[in-house]
């Protein structure tokens, strides 16, 4: 096990893990940074300017509303960088303890839930936000505990998974002799064990968490208006990608930029810690 | 064999009822029902008891499951309480579209994604696989949305090559929906086939570093030989697994890419579903989406019990 700056030192050192580093810095202090920098309000609208060209005083060009793109692209992503990051968090908690119950326990218990499990992932996640939807009306809140609960089957699987290698182990064997509960064995003896494979995964889960609420925004059903978002700047830009292009090019090149360094990192990070196979597909 | 392929099928229906509670389950937890949905504001009261009634809503949670559980077992999806037609007659056609749009996706995607990634496995981090991996990578990456304008840029707004949106209607006939499918299919099969080749190149990889590899070069094995009798075949077992899980995805990606493009399938519906508040459609939907899920991963599975011989050994 590395310590904390030995692992960022190694992925530094990785050409594509120093790019996708750089890149996710540069997000984040953006969008920390985004209300000081920010040169016109990003929710001011002007009739007398709609639609300008990128020039000095619109550095990006300006709406449909006449609101200015560059103040909106940079807060652009604060949104739901936050929502990603509480249902990751989420997502992590109640799939790793679920997956690891479930890998200590074996046997029918485990069998059970596992199949509930399986019927459960076979609905695409969309449909499932999108039942919540239909019944709750959209909320930015409520999309935390749901993206949460549907990205946490996933993760259920993969701590399951990575608990399973350890089970058999004599020190596991040793902790149920001394008659410790199992859930003092699943914190003390086998969470410290998979944490470095749980938290890249973790990682590549905020990555797909990400693009769903960007997603979702896109379709109507995630960020509200008036706060800006990349997902809804791009579907609200869309239809007149011919007359005003860089209304669309800018939250495309925001999003695009932020998802591939989250990759890149993720990547390099693996490697670091030599965790060979990746749950690369994100579920549907 | 045989019995693993019939265990393996009876997995699946397991896993189909399961799906079917899990879809009840979810809408009756849910506050509100079909009738607070369709009455809106005025659904309180005795409209609401007499809309209950008329749906049979006023029964208990399993008997409605029962009901509902039967008729599909008889073909009949209910009825749409928005559109008040048989959800059989409105889904129908759309979930073939929906068919059409990923077959023509994954017939172009898998073959091109297994030639990248043996010619890219073959010669790793060489300038071919660099450049195939880095545009992988990309593809993969960036959202469906997002790639999607990105073509809609290119082929529609600059080379004026197709149009941006599919115009016809859900029920125009087959070879004018593969036709209208090219765009959407080719959003749908740079993610799919980015995910496979990257499989494709670890696992090609890998088997060459194995040992009987080694074995056919000592022996003086032809290069090409070594690659297409004994590297190739061995690698794609791996991937037929990874090839049913992406499709499976792609059914999810299905959603957003067709209301993207304005393509009459069963994406597109449920998003407009969702803005009726038709909840028996959605109901619906939810489930054709999980047996479609199902069906593909047993397919994949069974294929892969039939090409892998390792994997009949051993089974608990």
């Amino acid at each position: 096990m590395k310590s904390g700056f030995a692992t960022l030192s190694a992925m530094l050192r990785q050409r594509s893990g120093a790019v996708g580093i750089v890149l996710v810095i540069v997000h984040l202090l953006i969008a920390l940074l985004a209300p000081i920098i920010i040169p016109h309000d990003a929710v001011a609208q002007d009739a007398a300017a709609i639609l300008e060209p990128p020039s000095f005083a619109h550095l990006f060009g300006t709406d449909r509303l006449g609101r200015d793109i560059f103040s909106r692209t940079l807060l652009g992503g604060r949104e739901a960088i936050v929502i990603s990051t509480l249902s990751t968090i989420c997502a992590m908690v109640w799939g790793c303890l679920l997956g690891i119950i479930l890998a200590l326990a074996g046997g029918r218990l485990d069998a059970c839930v596992m199949r509930v499990i399986d019927a459960m992932v076979a609905i695409p996640w969309i449909l499932l936000v999108m039942l919540f939807v239909a019944a709750l009306g959209s909320s930015t809140v409520a999309l935390i505990p749901l993206l949460g609960f549907s990205y946490g089957l996933s993760v259920i699987y993969l701590a399951r998974s990575a608990a399973l290698d350890f089970v058999a182990r004599d020190f596991v064997l040793a902790a149920q002799v001394r008659g410790e509960s199992r859930w003092t064995i699943a914190v003390t003896e086998l969470l410290p064990n998979i944490r470095d494979s749980l938290a890249v995964q973790g990682a590549m889960q905020w990555s797909w968490i990400f693009l769903a609420v960007s997603s979702l925004s896109f379709l109507g059903m995630g960020v509200a208006p008036p706060t800006p978002d990349w997902g809804q700047m791009i579907s609200d830009a869309r239809g007149i990608m011919r007359s005003a292009p860089w209304a669309v090019v800018w939250p495309m090149v925001f999003l695009s930029s932020l998802i591939i360094g989250v990759n890149l990192s993720v990547d390099a990070w693996a490697k670091v810690l030599s965790i060979g196979q990746l749950g690369r597909i994100p579920q549907p | 064999m045989l019995s693993l392929i019939v265990r393996r099928i009876a997995n699946s229906v397991f896993t189909l009822v399961l799906i079917s509670v899990v879809v009840f389950a979810g809408l009756e937890l849910m506050p509100g029902d079909a009738c607070t949905a369709y009455l809106g504001r005025e659904g309180k009261g005795a409209a609401l008891d007499a809309c209950r009634a008329r749906m049979g809503l006023d029964a208990s949670p399993a008997i409605r499951f029962g009901q509902w559980a039967s008729s599909i077992m008889s073909g009949d999806l209910g009825i749409s309480t928005q559109r008040d037609k048989p959800i059989t007659e409105i889904v129908g056609w759309r979930l073939r579209n929906t068919l059409v749009l990923s077959a023509v996706a994954a017939l172009v995607g898998i073959p091109l994604a297994v030639f990248l990634g043996i010619f890219a496995g073959l010669r790793h981090d060489g300038p071919f696989d660099l450049a195939a991996s880095g545009v992988a990578l990309v593809a993969m990456t960036i959202p469906e949305f997002v790639s999607a304008s990105l073509l809609i840029m290119v082929f529609a707004v600059g080379l004026e090559w197709t149009a941006g949106v599919v115009t016809i209607g859900y029920k125009a006939s087959l070879p004018e929906m593969a036709a209208a499918a090219v765009l959407p299919a080719l959003v749908l099969s740079m993610i799919l086939s980015a995910h496979i080749m990257r499989m494709v190149r670890a696992s090609v990889i890998d088997v060459f570093k194995s040992d009987f590899v080694l074995m056919a070069r000592l022996k003086g094995v032809p290069r090409q030989q070594i690659i297409w009798r004994h590297v190739v075949p061995n690698s794609l077992l791996p991937v037929i697994s990874v090839i049913g899980l992406t499709i499976a995805w792609m059914l999810g990606g299905v959603v957003i890419v067709e209301s993207i493009f304005n393509y009459p399938g069963l994406g597109r519906l449920a998003v407009d579903v969702v803005g009726d508040r038709d909840l028996p459609l959605v109901q619906a939907i939810a489930l054709l989406f999980g047996i479609t899920y199902v069906i593909t991963n047993m397919v994949t599975d069974i294929v892969a019990l039939m090409l892998n011989p390792r994997l009949r050994t051993y089974r608990a």
